[in-house]
């Protein structure tokens, strides 16, 4: 059973007659990374936002399987308690509200819905500690408040931070390396390759092949006007960063007629 | 904001009040209205000396006539009828015994009752190391800790022991920052007010506790008036909290309080109060109106006041806890969470009267609105000609937690003297979808993600309580967010 299978997705803003997603179809296993790689407003971010459960997208035909449950019917708070965790492109801060009372109170939730003891508060710093200290990131920034005057480096590497706090087993990274000095995308790439393993999928969003250069995909997926109108390996990112996403373009258009 | 968080948010206003309930104490009552026979019979019956009962008649002069020359202070953004002063109640008493020497003494129901506002006074005796009077309408119920005050010299005391064992340091201070000629409800507490608490804290003494009063509303239709006048001594310092829930009731209920703080050189009083009464019901009748007149003066040079407060409670509150800087170098400060929610309305902030030299005042205001409510921050920075470098620094933030509700900032700013430093800031925010949606991302449901937004939002002020308030007005503003989260 794939962990996650995409069949025939479309999707728009509740709301606006506008349509993003038009017919997207993927399915990733359990232990594989997939890129989705494409130009902007071709319906990347729209296709995280939908998987995450965010409200003011509507999916208007189509299905989605999660370890085969559907995933549709679940809550925002209630996906993340299955497993799936996304990497904010835009990081949102929380005024006040410290990482540590942030993460025990979203750590604590995701363990009980999974049958798992609440962590006393000893025990989810030495955790909290040993997840920072993975991913490489400063232990003060467990004492500010969420996102607060983080700078744009800071807050992805809070994201990775999170995922790996979290234990997802699908962690969609949307667009995390977007704004990154080579510094961060090491220390973002370094962490997403630790945290990849047998029993997590990932599906890393992005504009640039520059990430691809740290990790390795199993899959590339290029999106074009909602929909994915070409897989293929590491090669294929290498070949969109040279030529550009006008071939495709063409080709898609080519198959159409 | 999104459908479902509107009905979440929505949801909350049907929540019954926690303390809705009342108990059956066998009282003694005034028969409704005011005249001056009214005044004259809570005197006697609080045997008090001739000097008050005079002061208090020339407040019920004065109420008088400003009622017949419609002086009501009726300027806030608050919508409400004016209370009918003839058709309530200005005294009542349990049946038995006005007083109480010891717990021993007490009803059982009276300690059921604090019992279960969580507060039992045995265990809080033992454990907390709060000295606790609890007013019960209109008698002080109990007074704990009072040999340990007593070594150090410390007075604490209900208004009306003080005034019979105190006089002179009584008569020297009432009134003398609130004059009964403040205002119209200053005036009415003034003539009619029947308890209260009294501290005097001796020269270089520093209190050896924290300070708490319960107030607590029990009798159908009774409003209550009292009274808080606070010593401080050069050297000397106290920190007082106050805290009160209300049963429900459904008449309208006025609580028209009086506190005075009085701080000499060198001595710092800190005044907490957690504010939670009977807000109404669902379509916004009944409810207290919480209309009050809060001030201290830094009289002596190097002084401090400062203000804490967390107002949650009440169908409409009106009241600006305020400081007169009038020694050289003294420090004002007001930090406040005012949270509304269904029909409540609040118009709540500070007065910052500068006169000495060097003299600092801080504001913090964080107002939360929910459903249809209204809140309004209101705030007079005053800085005298003679008030050389004063300084200012306030800020006013407001979160809205629904399409339908208010907030509003009302700052006002007169200055004197061209050596002054004001500085405002003000925020409004909602709590936007994204900061929603970014917690359930996490796995945090509705309530969880709003409780730990509001409580990051009121961080700054929550720490300025007391530790052990601190931790009650964090489950208050948790209790208040709650709901029926389908």
């Amino acid at each position: 059973m794939a962990l996650l299978e995409i069949e025939n997705l479309h999707a728009g803003v509740e709301d606006e007659d506008i349509k993003i997603l038009n017919g997207v179809d993927l399915t990733l296993d359990t232990g594989q990374l997939h890129a989705i790689m494409g130009p902007n407003g071709s319906g990347k971010s729209t296709l995280a936002a939908v998987l995450a459960g965010r409200e003011e997208y509507e999916v208007l035909e189509g299905e989605i399987l999660f370890q085969g449950e559907d995933l549709l019917e679940l809550e925002p708070e209630e996906r993340a308690e299955e497993g799936i965790f996304l990497a904010f492109q835009y990081p949102v801060e929380l005024p006040g509200v410290s990482m540590t009372n942030f993460l025990k109170e979203a750590v604590n939730s995701v363990r009980e819905a999974r049958g798992q003891d609440e962590l006393s508060s000893a025990d989810f710093l030495k955790y909290m500690r040993e997840k920072a200290s993975l991913v490489d990131i400063d232990a003060d920034l467990t004492k500010r408040s969420v996102n607060e005057g983080f700078s744009g480096g800071e807050k992805k590497r809070n994201e990775i931070f999170q995922l790996a706090m979290l234990q997802p087993k699908l962690a969609i990274l949307d667009e995390t390396d977007s704004g990154l000095d080579i510094d961060a995308l090491q220390n973002v790439s370094n962490g997403v390759n630790k945290l990849w393993n047998e029993e997590r999928g990932f599906l890393v969003i992005t504009h640039y092949e520059r990430i691809l250069q740290y990790i390795t995909p199993d899959r590339v997926h290029v999106m074009l006007d909602g929909e994915i109108v070409h897989s293929g390996d590491q090669e294929l990112a290498h070949k969109l960063e040279e030529k550009g996403y006008d071939w495709i373009r063409e080709e898609a258009a080519a198959a159409a007629a | 904001m999104s459908t479902s968080e509107t009905e979440y948010l929505e949801g909350k206003a049907s929540e019954e009040y926690e303390h809705g309930w009342s108990t059956d104490i066998e009282s003694e009552t005034t028969p409704k209205g005011l005249s001056e026979d009214i005044v004259r019979y809570i005197s006697d019956r609080k045997n008090e000396p001739e000097w008050l009962l005079d002061w208090r008649l020339k407040a019920y002069e004065y109420f008088t006539d400003l009622l017949e020359s419609g002086h009501y202070p009726d300027w806030a953004h608050l919508d409400y009828e004016r209370p009918d002063f003839q058709d309530m109640h200005y005294f009542s008493a349990p049946k038995d015994k006005a007083n109480y020497e010891s717990l021993d003494e007490v009803p059982q129901e009276i300690l059921d009752t604090f019992e279960r506002l969580g507060i039992p006074l045995e265990e809080q005796k033992a454990l907390t190391g709060v000295a606790v009077d609890a007013v019960m309408d209109s008698v002080s119920v109990a007074t704990t800790f009072k040999e340990k005050l007593k070594e150090k010299g410390v007075i604490f005391k209900s208004f009306g022991e003080a005034a019979r064992d105190h006089p002179v340091i009584v008569r020297q201070h009432l009134g003398s920052v609130v004059p009964y000629t403040d205002n119209l409800y200053a005036a009415l507490n003034s003539a009619v007010f029947s308890d209260g608490s009294f501290v005097y804290v001796p020269e270089g003494v520093e209190c050896p506790m924290e300070l708490s009063t319960y107030f607590r509303m029990n009798e159908k239709g009774t409003g209550q008036f009292e009274r808080t006048l606070i010593v401080a001594e050069p050297g000397a310092y106290v920190s007082y909290l106050e805290g009160c829930t209300a049963p429900m009731r459904k008449e309208t209920q006025l609580h028209a309080a009086v506190v005075e703080l009085i701080a000499h050189e060198d001595s710092e009083i800190k005044y907490s109060t957690i504010q939670n009464w009977y807000p109404g019901d669902e379509e916004g009748n009944g409810g207290i109106y919480n209309l009050v007149t809060k001030r201290g003066i830094c009289k002596g040079d190097n002084s401090k006041i400062s203000w804490t407060q967390l107002e949650t409670g009440s169908a409409v509150t009106q009241k600006y806890p305020s400081v007169i800087l009038a020694g050289d170098d003294t420090v004002g400060e007001f930090y406040s969470v005012a949270f509304t929610k269904g029909h409540q309305q609040a118009d709540t902030g500070t007065k910052m009267q500068h006169i000495g030299k060097d003299t600092k005042s801080t504001i913090i205001s964080k107002g939360i609105s929910a459903d249809v409510a209204d809140n309004s921050y209101r705030g007079l920075v005053k800085v005298g000609k003679n008030a050389d470098d004063a300084r200012n620094f306030s800020q006013c933030d407001s979160m809205l937690l629904g399409p339908d509700c208010g907030a509003h900032t009302y700052p006002y700013i007169e200055s004197a003297n061209p050596s002054a430093q004001i500085e405002h800031e003000a925020t409004t925010s909602k709590v936007g979808e994204d900061q929603m949606f970014y917690c359930h991302q996490r796995g945090l449901g509705e309530e969880e993600a709003l409780k730990l937004i509001v409580n990051g939002f009121c961080k700054e002020i929550l720490q300025e309580l007391p530790m052990e308030f601190a931790v009650e007005a964090k489950e208050l503003l948790a209790i208040e967010l709650e709901g029926s989260v389908g």
